[in-house]
């Protein structure tokens, strides 16, 4: 990989992913009903955005290796998906009696 | 096969001594590590294989109680799938070849294809260490809530062994990934390369994006046994059935990590046999991609019966007739190949015949199993245990042993009795027939799998199994007999005993450390066996 990333964006990623544990934090705190797990979830897949794009340094690599990187997600997206089908259908069909 | 003299300055005859050998980084020095290792855990495997068939000659359970016979199931399975088959043909051809194959003078990663076999290892110890302590008692599946709530067997050992294993595997599939796509030689396009590389590739694919998941399953249940975690505890809001779907979301994937290296090799062996051109390469090879890919969608076909959603069983069950599309492709190619061919009747060609027959008669029961309502019925008989012994080890093992007859004199610079080489082909394919074939009876008759004792009906048919796997066991026997008798004999393999294509018969038998004296050019596409035998009669 050629591009050097500069020490002031290491910087800033850092502190936005304290910045975004601190907010979790402080956002467990709050009821926010059946947004409490979407809430901290989609803080957790910013943080893990940032990682991905500057720590690992996918940003600036070929596009190959953005290709890996997002079959990972999206191999991910499989698992989640077709598990929680299952779980979002298995009351359609009633038991007799219920 | 034909015979030459002797090549030295090979890679066997680098450096000597131990060290030489447990410090190396050469990939063909390393799979000969691999051979040796999971040729031992074959047999270990092997040993609790004899152990139930000698268990279920007679109807009542005498050899073995309940629960010693659930620890020797349990193991012939975590012993077999994550210590053999699952590295069976990567970690030994495939680390022998593929650099080769690639023009390259070895894997991308070199110490990390070490790591590999020490983590192997290091993983193997732990499992065989929880067998010393007592066992392991849940089945190769880890099935919760038995294994994380009930069992008191070494759970989580052998957990601890099978996990670190996975990392070997993930390794593995790393390195050859990025071999396949940097060190390919000048002129070795994506569709020249042997079909063997796009096996190992759509393998590799696998690996590394199925393992992970499996670990982190494994790691689960490991932090619920010992640290009370309730992923998987209904009580506390957890669910044994979602073990299922990330175990299942791994090793019904895994099940393509045992047999596309073996489609891989036959494609190989066909073409060579026959002296041909495979029939519709391109196909063939896409056909790996596509059973590697859709092989991650069909995982919960093995979950019809487990209060999985009908609907997304459903889903599941057109997923897995759309799966056998693929394998079908590859298997009608194979024999189209073979069609009109001329075809040398030497070992390897019994080992093909071998693998098309037992993986076509998996294959297509897998169709019964992958169908809901059939699947009520046949779920957890011997029926299931005969369909993927059919896959696993008439497609798996014999692909495994096909090419290991293949590459040996590559391999070791050796040859062997062809004629020990053949009778061991037909006892192997006779003795598994007669071992798994009545299993498909005695399954759909309603014999359930897993229990050491069964009603006297079932015995005529227990009594052919434990008759043919005897056989099965002496066939494997004579080949390590006269596999290892060979190594005792001078080298004698010429380049190209079989008269292959391909850059690994360009080089010596056995080949030089850094395989090429110079870098490769390939100028033609794979398989060109007519091309060669034209230029041959003009000359």
């Amino acid at each position: 990989m050629s591009h050097i990333s500069s020490k002031g964006l290491y910087y800033t990623i850092f502190g936005t992913l304290i910045a975004m544990t601190v907010v979790t934090v402080a956002i467990a705190r709050i009821d926010l009903g059946a947004l409490n797990t979407p809430v901290a979830l989609a803080i957790a897949a910013f943080k893990a955005t940032l990682v991905i794009l500057f720590f690992m340094g996918v940003k600036y690599n070929t596009p190959l290796t953005k290709v890996v990187a997002a079959s990972g997600f999206l191999w991910l997206i499989i698992l989640f998906g077709i598990t929680m089908g299952d779980y979002l259908t298995r009351a359609w069909i009633g038991f007799p009696g219920r | 096969m034909t015979h030459a003299g002797n090549n030295s300055g090979s890679y066997l005859d680098a450096p000597h001594g131990i060290a030489s050998w447990l410090l190396t980084k050469d990939h063909k020095r390393i799979a000969i590590l691999y051979l040796i290792s999971i040729t031992v855990f074959f047999m270990i495997g092997g040993l609790f294989a004899a152990g139930i068939r000698a268990e279920l000659l007679t109807p009542a359970g005498d050899l073995f109680t309940a629960d010693l016979y659930n620890k020797v199931f349990t193991l012939h399975g975590v012993v077999m799938i994550f210590f053999f088959l699952i590295p069976s043909i990567p970690a030994t051809l495939g680390n022998f070849l593929v650099p080769i194959m690639c023009g390259a003078k070895d894997l991308a990663f070199p110490r990390i294809n070490l790591l590999s076999w020490y983590l192997y290892l290091i993983g193997a110890m732990l499992t065989l260490g929880a067998v010393f302590m007592g066992g392991v008692d849940t089945g190769w599946t880890f099935y919760t809530p038995y294994s994380s709530m009930a069992s008191n067997t070494n759970v989580t050992l052998a957990a601890l062994g099978v996990f670190i294993a996975g990392f070997s595997s993930i390794l593995t599939g790393f390195n050859f990934i990025v071999t396949v796509h940097r060190m390919r030689a000048p002129g070795l396009t994506w569709f020249r390369m042997p079909l063997f590389l796009w096996a190992m590739y759509a393998t590799s694919l696998v690996m590394i994006l199925g393992t992970p998941v499996v670990a982190i399953t494994i790691l689960l249940v490991g932090a619920e046994r010992a640290l009370g975690f309730a992923i998987f505890d209904p009580r506390v809001g957890g669910d044994p059935v979602l073990f299922q779907h990330l175990f299942w979301f791994y090793s019904h994937p895994a099940v393509y990590i045992m047999i596309l290296p073996g489609m891989g090799v036959i494609s190989e062996l066909v073409a060579a046999v026959s002296r041909k051109q495979i029939f519709g390469y391109s196909v063939v090879a896409y056909s790996s991609l596509a059973i590697a890919i859709i092989g991650f969608l069909v995982w919960g076909h093995h979950m019809f019966v487990s209060s999985q959603s009908i609907y997304a069983g459903l889903v599941f069950s057109i997923i897995t007739m759309i799966v056998a599309v693929p394998s079908a492709v590859k298997t009608f190619n194979w024999a189209a190949t073979m069609y009109k061919g001329s075809i040398t009747w030497e070992s390897p060609t019994y080992w093909v015949i071998g693998f098309i027959g037992l993986f076509l008669v998996g294959g297509l029961t897998g169709l019964f199993l992958g169908a809901m309502g059939l699947d009520v019925h046949l779920h957890d008989t011997y029926f299931v245990v005969a369909h993927f012994h059919y896959i696993m080890v008439g497609g798996g093992v014999m692909g495994f042993l096909g090419g290991i007859h293949f590459w040996w004199p590559k391999m070791t610079g050796r040859t062997y009795p062809e004629t020990a080489g053949k009778i061991a082909a037909i006892l192997v394919f006779v003795g598994f027939n007669l071992t798994f074939f009545p299993q498909f009876v005695v399954g759909y008759l309603g014999m359930p799998r897993r229990y050491h004792a069964y009603p006297e009906e079932f015995q005529i048919l227990n009594v052919m199994s434990t008759g043919g796997a005897t056989v099965l066991g002496i066939g494997y026997l004579l080949i390590v007999t006269y596999l290892v008798a060979s190594l005792f004999k001078p080298r004698n393999a010429s380049a190209n005993p079989w008269g292959a294509t391909g850059l690994e018969w360009d080089i010596p038998s056995p080949p030089i450390t850094l395989n090429f004296e110079t870098e490769p050019i390939v100028t033609e596409d794979a398989y060109n066996y007519i091309g060669r035998a034209q230029k041959a009669r003009e000359n």
